[in-house]
C-alpha cells in the first residue's frame, strides 16, 4: 500500500463515517419504497398506467369453435389474399416435397411467418363426438386478437408495431421493423412470428386484412367461411353476439350469421338455423383477457384444452411495464434531477483529482 | 502533484502471446460463423425460433455482458460521486473493461437483430416509440458507450503526447463522469423492466415489478465482482502486487449490495404469496442454486479477516459474479416459458460459438490495451 494512499485514507476518517451512515440510511429508504411496491394490491398500486379503452371503430372477428367444421378454407384464404408462401411443417417433408424446394401442398401447423392464420384440433380420448373435452374433439383458429392494449405495440423500439386509432388494428410496417423480435417475445398469446431462414427475414402477423377493408371487402378468413365460424364485424356487435350464444341452451334452435355481423362489408349474405347441439362455456375469450381483445372466441370446450393462455390478469401488461417506466421518466424530471446531482459531485471531486 | 502525470503505465511486453492468439482464433470462429447468419439468416447459425426469439445472444451477450461492463460505473460512483480517492488506482482498468464490455454487447444487438440494417431507426426522433423499454436501453447504451469512449480518452490522449487536447478533456470530463453514472443507473434497471411486460409467460420465482431493482442491484454487485476478479487476475497474470486494501473496501460493500439482494428477494417472493414456488415449482432448482451461490459468496465475506485474503475474495467475487449471472440467466431465459404451443430452445453449438468470440474479442483488445497504453495504475518499486 502506497503512502499517498495511507494519507488520504487518514483523512477521509470522518468523511467515512458521513458516507457509512448515507449509505446506511439511503438503503434503508431503498428497502422501505420497495416494499410498499410490492405490499400495495395490484389495482392500487401507484407503479400501473390505466388500462386503454378499445377504439371507437374497433373491428374484429368472432370465431365459433361449435360451428367450426375444421374445412380450413380460412387458412387457404388468408393466404391468398395476403400472398403468403406453402408451409411445410417437418412432418410433412417426406411426402410434400413437390419439385425441388417447391411444395405442393400447403400443411401449416402453427402460425409462422409464412402462416397468419391456421386451425388447430384438440382431441381426446377416442375422439368421437365433436365439441366435447371428454372422449371428443374441438377446432381453434389462430390468429392476432387485435389487443386493446396490445404488448407488442407497447414494447416496438421503432413504432413498426402500431394501433390504429379508429378501428384498432394492429398493424406492421416492415420497412421501419429492426428485427428484434421483442413483440414475439411479448405478445401474451403467441402471435407475432419472424422468418429465421431469410436472411432478410421479417415480421409477420395477421392485420384483418386491412387491404381488403380498404375495399369494402371482407377479411379473406371471414369471407368463405360456410358456416359462420369466422364472422367479421364491430368487436361491440360481436361482444353482443358472442353473449346471445353462451347464454343459448343444448336443443335450441338458433340463427346464425355469416361474413359481416352488420351485413355491411362484403355485402349482405344470408345466414343459418341450427340446433345448438353441445353447452357453450359461460367464457367468451377476449372478453376481458389481458384488456380485452377486438377478435373474440367461443367454444363448448374449456380454452385451456385448446391451448390458449387462461388465468390471465384483466389488465394487459403494458400497464405495468409502462407503468414502471412513466412513474421513472416522467417529462425526465427524476434523470435530470440525479444528473444535476451527479454533475455537482463530479464537478466538485474531479477538482481534488487533477489529473482525471 | 507532478507525479501523477506517469501515475499509469502501458504493462509492455510481447502482444501475441498464446492467450492472445487463441482468442483471435476463436474470433476467427465466429467471424466463419457470423458469415453464415448473414447471408442464410439466423437459424442457419442457431436454435433462435418464435417461442424463444431471444436466446443467448441478448441473455448472455447483451444482458450479462452488459452487468460486466459495470466495472467502470462502479469505480466512477465511488472515486467521483462519493469522492473516495483511494479507488482511483482502479478506475483506468476498470472504465476499459466496461468500455468494451459494452462496446461488445453493441456489435451482439447487431448480430441478434433481425433486420439491423435498419438499426438506427433507434435514433431517429420519428421512429421512437416512448413507451417501449428497448427504446431507453438502447439510447442509453449507446450514449454510455461514447461517454466510456470519452472517460477513456484521457489514456489514449496521454499515451500520444496530445496534452493540450487532454488538459481541455479535463475540464469537462466531470460532465461525461456524472453521464457514465446516471446511464448505467438508468438502463441497468431497464434491463429488469424490459422483462415485466412478459407476464405469466416467466416464472412467478421472477416475474415481478421489483425486476428493476433486482438488475440494478446485480449490475452493481457483478460490477464490484468484476473489479477485484480483474485486479486479482492482473496481478497473478502480470506479476503485480495485490492490490488487496482497497479491495477489502470493495469486499464490504459487496457484502452489504449481495445481502440486500437476497433480503429484497425473499421480501419480494412472500409478499407476493409466491413463496411456496421455492418447493417445487416449475424451474426452482435453478432458483436454489441461484441463492446459493449468492448466499456462499456473501458468506464468505461475513468475517472481516477474509475480505484481506485475496484467496477468499476472489472466491467470494467468482460466487458472487457467478450469481449474478445465473439470476440474469434465468429472467431472460430458464425461468421462461412461450405463451402457446410446446416449444424448445438450447443454444446451438455455432451460437455458443460466436458468444465464445465476442468475450474472446473482449479479452484481446483489453490484453492489447492494457500492454500499450497507460492503463494499469505504476507500480512504484520505492512503496512496492
Ligand atoms: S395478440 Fe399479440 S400480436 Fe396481436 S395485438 Fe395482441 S399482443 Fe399484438
Ligand atoms: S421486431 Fe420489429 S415490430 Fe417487433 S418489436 Fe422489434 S422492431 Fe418492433
Ligand atoms: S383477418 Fe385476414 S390476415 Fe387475419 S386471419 Fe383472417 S384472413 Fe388472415
Amino acid at each position: 500500500m502506497s503512502k499517498n494512499m495511507m494519507s488520504k485514507s487518514k483523512t477521509s476518517v470522518s468523511r467515512r463515517g458521513f458516507l457509512r451512515n448515507a449509505v446506511k440510511g439511503s438503503a434503508a429508504a431503498a428497502a422501505a419504497a420497495c416494499t410498499t411496491v410490492v405490499a400495495a394490491p395490484p389495482e392500487a398500486n401507484a407503479l400501473q398506467r390505466p388500462p386503454k379503452p378499445l377504439p371507437p371503430e374497433a373491428v374484429g372477428l368472432l370465431y365459433d369453435s361449435t360451428l367450426c367444421i375444421g374445412c380450413k378454407a380460412c387458412v387457404t384464404a388468408c393466404k391468398e389474399v395476403n400472398h403468403m408462401p406453402p408451409d411445410v411443417g417437418p412432418a410433412q417433408q417426406g411426402w410434400n416435397a413437390g419439385g425441388g424446394d417447391k411444395p405442393i401442398y400447403d400443411s401449416p401447423v402453427e402460425l409462422s411467418a409464412r402462416t397468419l392464420n391456421v386451425i388447430k384440433a384438440y382431441s381426446h380420448g377416442t375422439g368421437a363426438t365433436k365439441d366435447a373435452a371428454e372422449n371428443g374433439f374441438a377446432f381453434i383458429k389462430r390468429q392476432c386478437l387485435h389487443c386493446a392494449d396490445p404488448s407488442c405495440v407497447s414494447v416496438c423500439p421503432v413504432s413498426a408495431m402500431t394501433k390504429d386509432a379508429r378501428t384498432g388494428i394492429v398493424n406492421h410496417d416492415p420497412s421501419a421493423c429492426i428485427g428484434c423480435r421483442y413483440c414475439v417475445l411479448s405478445c401474451p398469446f403467441g402471435v407475432p412470428k419472424y422468418d429465421y431462414n431469410d436472411a432478410f427475414g421479417e415480421i409477420k402477423k395477421c392485420q384483418l386484412c386491412k387491404q381488403q377493408l380498404a375495399k369494402n371487402e371482407l377479411p379473406g378468413c371471414a369471407d368463405v367461411c360456410p358456416t359462420g365460424a369466422t364472422l367479421f364485424g364491430r368487436t361491440e356487435d360481436l361482444k353482443a353476439e358472442a353473449k346471445r350464444r353462451t347464454a343459448l341452451k343444448v336443443g335450441e334452435h338458433a340463427h346464425y350469421p355469416r361474413g359481416d355481423i352488420a351485413g355491411k362489408v362484403g355485402g349482405p349474405r344470408d345466414g343459418h338455423e341450427k340446433l345448438v347441439e353441445a353447452a357453450y362455456q359461460p367464457h367468451i375469450y377476449g372478453e376481458k383477457e389481458l384488456g380485452g381483445t377486438q377478435c373474440l372466441a367461443v367454444s363448448a370446450v374449456p380454452f385451456d384444452k385448446l391451448n390458449l393462455p387462461t388465468n390471465v390478469p384483466e389488465k394487459g401488461y403494458p400497464t405495468l411495464s409502462e407503468g414502471i417506466q412513466h412513474t421513472l421518466y416522467a417529462g425526465m424530471i427524476a434523470p435530470a434531477t440525479v444528473f444535476a446531482g451527479l454533475a455537482y459531485l463530479a464537478h466538485r471531486n474531479t477538482k481534488n483529482h487533477t489529473d482525471e | 502533484m507532478s507525479s501523477q502525470a506517469h501515475e499509469h503505465q502501458p504493462l509492455g511486453g510481447r502482444v501475441l502471446t498464446l492467450p492472445f492468439l487463441i482468442c483471435a482464433a476463436l474470433v476467427a470462429i465466429a467471424g466463419v460463423i457470423l458469415f453464415q447468419r448473414y447471408t442464410q439468416g439466423l437459424g442457419a447459425a442457431s436454435n433462435l425460433n418464435d417461442g424463444y426469439p431471444w436466446g443467448i445472444w441478448v441473455a448472455i451477450d447483451v444482458v450479462i455482458g452488459s452487468a460486466f461492463g459495470c466495472a467502470g460505473y462502479v469505480i466512477a460512483l465511488l472515486c467521483y460521486i462519493l469522492n473516495r480517492g483511494e479507488y482511483h488506482p482502479l478506475v483506468r482498468p476498470a472504465v476499459l473493461a466496461s468500455l468494451f464490455g459494452y462496446g461488445l454487447a453493441g456489435l451482439a444487438v447487431l448480430v441478434d437483430l433481425g433486420r439491423y440494417w435498419n438499426f438506427y431507426h433507434m435514433m431517429l426522433p420519428w421512429y421512437a416509440q416512448p413507451n417501449s423499454v428497448m427504446l431507453e436501453v438502447g439510447l442509453c447504451v449507446a450514449t454510455y458507450t461514447l461517454v466510456l469512449v470519452v472517460e477513456f480518452a484521457p489514456a489514449f490522449l496521454e499515451r500520444f503526447g496530445i496534452e493540450g487536447l487532454r488538459a481541455k478533456l479535463n475540464r469537462v470530463l466531470w460532465v461525461f463522469i456524472a453521464l457514465g453514472v446516471l446511464l448505467p443507473t438508468m438502463h441497468q434497471s431497464s434491463l429488469g423492466t424490459m422483462m415485466v411486460i412478459v407476464g405469466h409467460k416467466l416464472s412467478p420465482l421472477w416475474q415481478s415489478q421489483m425486476l428493476p431493482v433486482f438488475f440494478l442491484l446485480t449490475a452493481i454487485l457483478m460490477g464490484f465482482a468484476i473489479v477485484v476478479w480483474e485486479s486479482v487476475m492482473a496481478s497473478l497474470n502480470f506479476r503485480r502486487p495485490m492490490e488487496t486494501p482497497v479491495l477489502s473496501k470493495l469486499a464490504g460493500l459487496m457484502l452489504v449490495v449481495a445481502s440486500l439482494f437476497v433480503v429484497l428477494r425473499f421480501v419480494d417472493l412472500i409478499v407476493r404469496g409466491q413463496i411456496g414456488q421455492i418447493f417445487g415449482g416449475p424451474q426452482s432448482g435453478w432458483f436454489v442454486v441461484e441463492m446459493v451461490l449468492m448466499i456462499s459468496g456473501l458468506a464468505l465475506l461475513i468475517p472481516k479477516a477474509n475480505r484481506n485474503r485475496s484467496r477468499a475474495l476472489f472466491l467470494s467475487a467468482s460466487l458472487l459474479l457467478a450469481a449474478g449471472i445465473l439470476y440474469r440467466l434465468n429472467v431472460y431465459l430458464i425461468g421462461f416459458t412461450p405463451a402457446v404451443g410446446p416449444w424448445h430452445y438450447f443454444p446451438s453449438v455455432k451460437e455458443i460459438m460466436v458468444t465464445v468470440g465476442v468475450f474472446a474479442l473482449e479479452i484481446a483488445l483489453y490484453l492489447l490495451f492494457v500492454k500499450k497504453l497507460p492503463v494499469m495504475h505504476a507500480v512504484h518499486p520505492e512503496h512496492g
